[in-house]
């Protein structure tokens, strides 16, 4: 026993006490709860993979039996491979630093220690979602990080556009989970458990022709799950509006952990959707979909965080691509080193709305190169390895992505590509807009204190090493195996030459001749305003779901079905009910001669009755 | 016969360790008052507490070394072992919410938490009787001390009402029991269960079905009588409504919980071999239960009784499990009662505190508007309400879910229909109380309850804890009911 279970028991214990005795705590003692309850679990899960290394084979420590009804048996099991260990990794390191800033951006506002309740029971839950052994488990991890990301996107909750975001999420992720569940409910039917360990012994076992009927349709239902979560076409939708978060949160849920979720659940039931070809091609597209999209939409957005959230869902279509393709590993990779540079690109965003007073338009911000330098330092090593500029961390994942989609098939591979120097074209525009040229807000910017500016100084060397100190698909070989053998150098030059040009066109477009923007944009017209306006997805959503769900309830199920059909039934029964309340009442007299007669009334009657039956069956025996 | 008479060992005095504790804890408690005087009265709740938390950690010593004691009279198994614990702590629950009642009421007394001691002690013995005189002797010693604590506010007249009809009833229905006892002595010469169960199923023996059946009914009459079980639930709602409000609590969880353990080891081991001759009583009786339980809840004003209805018919789903007759069914009732136990104490616990002095606000209008002064309570009265309603994640559901499942195995399909009919109609009388809770404008007469003394704190906690544990996590406690639930015939 390593006990693993003290990993999020560290930040659940953080959440008890901030939440139950943080109104009376001075912030300095909130702040030290709920960054030592993280700490505490990073040091913990440090320790135990130290002990447990090299983990070849998972460890699996169970603790009781948690539900048993029939034969559905489901304890109550952590257990630690290597996949687990990054993911743990990545969520306590990151959770730690993201915390640590938070105490610092967070130092004014109302509901402090609310705030970071919240948060140690988002590291709680996403750790449970990391270290579950069955599918139920994770299940309860994946609905709880839903909670709290809700939780913490409404929680400037007086703002009315804050809490409808957290709606919205809610409600997305629904759709999601509720496939989720179906899935789950196919894989108990299929392999008669939920246990990881268990299915996926079954799964390999299969043949791919007997079963490829269940399996695509169990791994599609996944997929639903997991586009729920991880923000993919179609319900990619919440994740530009949870921006109304604090950034703290907008960085570490909505970034780094909690929206890789089901990258992470995919790349776990890898054994499943192996089996499934079909579905393995639609994760494909769906994450090259989706990488476009997001990318496309990121090009014309002048708020700093929506222009990093399509990014988010963008990057996020990019590792999907990975999972479908095959390349699991270069998948978890993208997630680490994006987890660095997103992370950072969010915090660091967040530290320029810091420095202008919740100014989050870019249009008016420029020329803060050389008023937050500190800010622009950290930043640039972000802006540089999302870009992919060569030898940074992103690099490293992006060319392992696109060797694989390559391998796959040529034309996802130029499409990746292309979507590569879209990338590096948004990020450095957005770059270009906040830190060059004149300054054109009116607000007085100021560095951030180093409470803020450290972590992101670490984010920033993980940003630009993290590809090259890890290497993810090394570590994860004994889980999937690398097929694609050797670099292919002409591809990795093709790859960074796109990063580059994405980069050269902004420089030409946002600081050499910054009128050439407008005029592009006016000549291309209606492209423009589609792309610009979002492709209208959320308009045709509203359109043809919303809308329609809304008056078909209003006249179907509320006019007709609640009001007429259910509350007539339910009024009728209710006064039957009452009728016969009134009936059995008049039992109850409150008279103790009365009930000494029930006595020896119900006494004779069950006398007779057991001696009829037993005389049915004859005399003496 | 004196001459074989062997001292028993020390291991079965350890078996009784519980009773021994709570005995001399009683005693103790009822001289230190006199010697403490009037002054130190806030001790006594304290001191009760720590005998009960002896007792508690004597039950776990003896349920360690599991076996027969004096000559077999007693006998400490893992279901014993569990209505114990189950017992002791709805002791503990109910001394916690008892001192702050009897301060307000000018009542602090020894004798209340000796009372509480002596009955949990007659409770502690039925859990483990394995033979009809001590099942007797443990009923009285229970029963006894419950009589006097229901009348426990001498100058209140609910109080001696209730006393007095609990009393008078529980003697007659008693003497029921008593009487069965004696003709199953007469027919089989022993009053030992396996014993009985041994001759009952013997090829050999020579007796009548018929007085062996109607033995079988009158001691039923006995135990249901104590459960609340219909027809002889009579007493229930007026004596519950009637006795202090933590007295109430007490007597809802723990010696119902006890009887239930008695009733069911009686029935599984010495009648075991009649089950089809006393299915269809229980059977009735079971569905009668329920549904006057449910149906007359729905028409209380009055809080208390309208938890005393509840606790009526809460009986009638444990009723299912006995009709189930299997080792599921055992353990499913185990179950039911370790939760019910939490999530009555808890809604009771409220009450007791929101009554006030002389029990004023019992009616459930009383309760408006509470949400909006108390949150953190009105928001614990509705996760016990959700419990004892059924909904998920609470023990109340997988108590119910349990009862129903062991019912539907033993091919009880209609009763469990009914039995879910009832639930949802449950569900109407507990939501009034949410509702008025959180939708109505709060009355002049209302908000009298002031803040929430520690002791009850602690019991809203604790049962809260518990309610969240069964519905969050049942397999640790249902993995214990399972293993105890196979009874040694």
């Amino acid at each position: 026993m390593h006990h693993l279970w003290l990993i999020p028991f560290f930040p659940l214990a953080g959440f008890l006490v901030n939440g139950i005795f943080g109104r009376r705590f001075s912030k300095g003692l909130v702040s030290m709860v709920a960054v030592g309850s993280v700490a505490l679990s990073f040091a913990w899960a440090l320790k135990c993979l130290l002990a447990l290394a090299p983990l070849e084979t998972p460890h699996v420590e169970r603790y009781f039996m948690w539900i048993q009804s029939g034969s559905l048996a489901i304890p109550y099991e952590l257990s630690v491979d290597r996949l687990t260990a990054i993911m743990l990794m990545v969520v306590t390191g990151i959770g730690s630093l993201i915390h640590i800033y938070a105490t610092g951006y967070m130092h004014d506002e109302d509901g402090f220690y609310r705030f970071f309740a919240y948060l140690n029971l988002f590291m709680f839950f996403m750790l449970t979602l990391v270290l579950a052994n069955n599918y139920l488990l994770l299940f309860v991890g994946w609905e709880g990080v839903g909670l709290c990301s809700y939780l913490l996107i409404g929680y400037y909750f007086l703002k009315h556009s804050a809490s409808t975001a957290g709606n919205k999420a809610f409600i997305v992720n629904r759709i999601g989970d509720f496939g989720f569940s179906l899935a789950m409910f196919l894989i108990f039917i299929t392999f008669g458990s939920l246990d990881f360990q268990k299915v996926f012994e079954a799964a390999k076992a299969v043949p791919v022709e007997v079963s490829a009927g269940m399996m695509t349709a169990i791994c599609l239902l996944l997929l639903v799950g997991a586009a729920g979560k991880s923000a993919q076409i179609p319900l990619y939708v919440w994740l530009p509006d949870a921006m109304e978060g604090p950034t703290p949160v907008s960085a570490l849920i909505h970034a780094a952990t909690m929206v890789t979720a089901g990258v992470y659940m995919v790349a776990r039931s890898a054994a499943i959707f192996t089996k499934a070809p079909i579905a393995m091609e639609t994760v494909a597209w769906v994450g090259l979909a989706t990488a476009v999209m997001a990318a496309t939409i990121g090009m014309t957005q002048f708020d700093i965080k929506k222009v990093y959230a399509y990014s988010t869902v963008s990057q996020l279509g990019y590792m999907f691509l990975a999972l479908g393709v095959g390349a699991f590993s270069a998948g978890i990779w993208h997630v680490v080193t994006h987890a660095f540079f997103k992370a950072l690109l969010f915090l660091g965003a967040g530290s320029v709305i810091h420095a202008l007073h919740h100014e989050q338009d870019m249009r008016n911000m420029g020329g803060l190169r050389t008023k937050i330098p500190i800010t622009f330092a950290v930043l640039a090593c972000a802006w540089i390895a999302i870009s992919g500029v060569p030898f940074t961390s992103g690099w490293y994942s992006k060319e392992a992505i696109l060797g694989a989609v390559h391998h796959h098939s040529p034309l996802m591979y130029w499409i990746g590509v292309a979507t590569a120097a879209v990338t590096a074209f948004y990020v450095s525009r957005s770059m270009f807009m906040t830190f060059f040229g004149e300054y054109r807000g009116h607000a007085h910017p100021h560095e951030s204190p180093p409470v803020m500016w450290v972590p992101l100084a670490v984010l920033a060397v993980l940003s630009l090493a993290g590809g090259f100190l890890f290497n993810v698909p090394h570590i994860l070989e004994p889980l999937f195996p690398v097929e694609h053998g050797g670099h292919d150098i002409m591809l990795e030059i093709i790859g960074s030459a796109a990063g580059l040009v994405g980069i050269g066109l902004a420089y030409v477009m946002y600081v050499a001749s910054p009128g050439l923007p407008d005029s592009i944009s006016s000549s291309l017209g209606g492209v423009y305003r589609l792309v610009y306006n979002k492709y209208y997805v959320d308009e045709a959503y509203d359109a043809t779901v919303v809308r329609p769900l809304v008056s078909g309830s209003r006249t179907g199920l509320w006019q007709f079905g609640d009001v007429w059909l259910i509350d007539g039934v339910v009024n009728g029964m209710g006064g039957f009910a009452r009728w016969i309340g009134g009936g059995v009442r008049t039992l109850q007299s409150g008279s103790i001669r009365s009930y000494a007669a029930w006595v020896v009334a119900g006494a004779v009657i069950f006398i007779i009755a057991a001696g009829a039956i037993a005389g049915s069956n004859g005399g003496l025996r | 016969m004196l001459v074989n008479f062997t001292p028993p060992s020390a291991s079965e005095y350890i078996r009784v360790l519980p009773e021994i504790l709570l005995t001399v804890g009683g005693t103790i408690l009822m001289i230190a008052e006199g010697l403490a005087g009037e002054r130190h009265r806030r001790g006594l709740a304290p001191m009760a507490l720590a005998f009960l938390l002896l007792a508690l950690g004597g039950a776990v010593v003896a349920g360690m070394d599991p076996g027969p004691a004096f000559n077999n009279m007693l006998t400490v198994d893992g279901y014993a072992t569990f209505f114990r614990l189950l017992v002791l702590i709805v002791g503990i629950l109910s001394v916690l919410i008892s001192g702050s009642y009897l301060t307000r009421e000018n009542a602090d007394s020894a004798d209340y938490y000796a009372l509480i001691l002596f009955s949990l002690c007659g409770q502690s013995i039925l859990a483990s009787a394995n033979e009809l005189i001590m099942v007797f002797i443990g009923l009285e010693i229970s029963s006894i001390a419950t009589y006097v604590l229901a009348g426990f506010l001498r100058n209140d007249k609910r109080n001696n009402e209730a006393a007095i009809k609990y009393f008078l009833l529980g003697s007659f229905a008693t003497a029921f029991l008593l009487y069965g006892v004696g003709w199953i002595y007469g027919v089989t010469g022993t009053t030992n269960l396996q014993e009985i169960h041994r001759f009952l199923t013997s090829s050999e023996s020579v007796y009548s079905p018929l007085l062996v059946s109607a033995c079988a009914a009158m001691m039923f009459v006995g135990f249901a009588f104590k459960v609340s079980a219909a027809p002889f639930q009579g007493w229930a709602p007026d004596v519950y409504q009637g006795a202090p409000a933590p007295v109430s609590a007490f007597m809802t969880a723990a010696p119902k919980a006890a009887a239930f353990a008695v009733f069911l080891r009686v029935y599984s081991i010495a009648f075991s071999g009649l089950t089809e001759r006393w299915q269809p009583i229980l059977w009735v009786s079971a569905m009668a239960t329920m549904v006057i339980g449910n149906f007359a809840a729905l028409r209380q004003d009055n809080i208390k009784r309208m938890l005393a209805y509840s606790s009526v018919a809460h009986a009638g789903y444990v009723m299912v499990a006995v009709v189930a007759h299997s080792e599921a069914g055992v353990a499913a009732a185990m179950f039911y009662l370790a939760s019910y136990a939490f999530m009555n104490l808890g809604a009771f616990a409220i009450v007791t505190h929101y009554v006030g002095k002389g029990e004023r606000y019992v009616g459930i209008d009383d309760m408006a508007g509470y949400a909006r002064q108390q949150p953190l309570i009105a928001a614990l009265f509705t996760w016990f309400l959700l419990s004892l309603i059924g909904v998920p994640l609470t023990g109340g559901f997988f108590g119910k879910f349990y009862v129903f499942k062991s019912a539907i195995d033993s091919n009880l399909i209609w009763l469990t229909v009914l039995g879910l009919l009832n639930s949802a109609v449950a569900a109407y009388y507990y939501l009034r109380i949410i509702v008025v809770m959180y939708f109505h404008e709060p009355t002049n007469e209302t908000g009298a309850a002031g803040p929430v003394p520690a002791g009850v704190r602690l019991a809203l906690i604790g049962s809260a804890i518990g309610v969240f544990v069964l519905g969050v996590m049942p397999s640790a406690v249902l993995e214990f009911a399972n293993r105890s639930a196979m009874l040694s015939r």
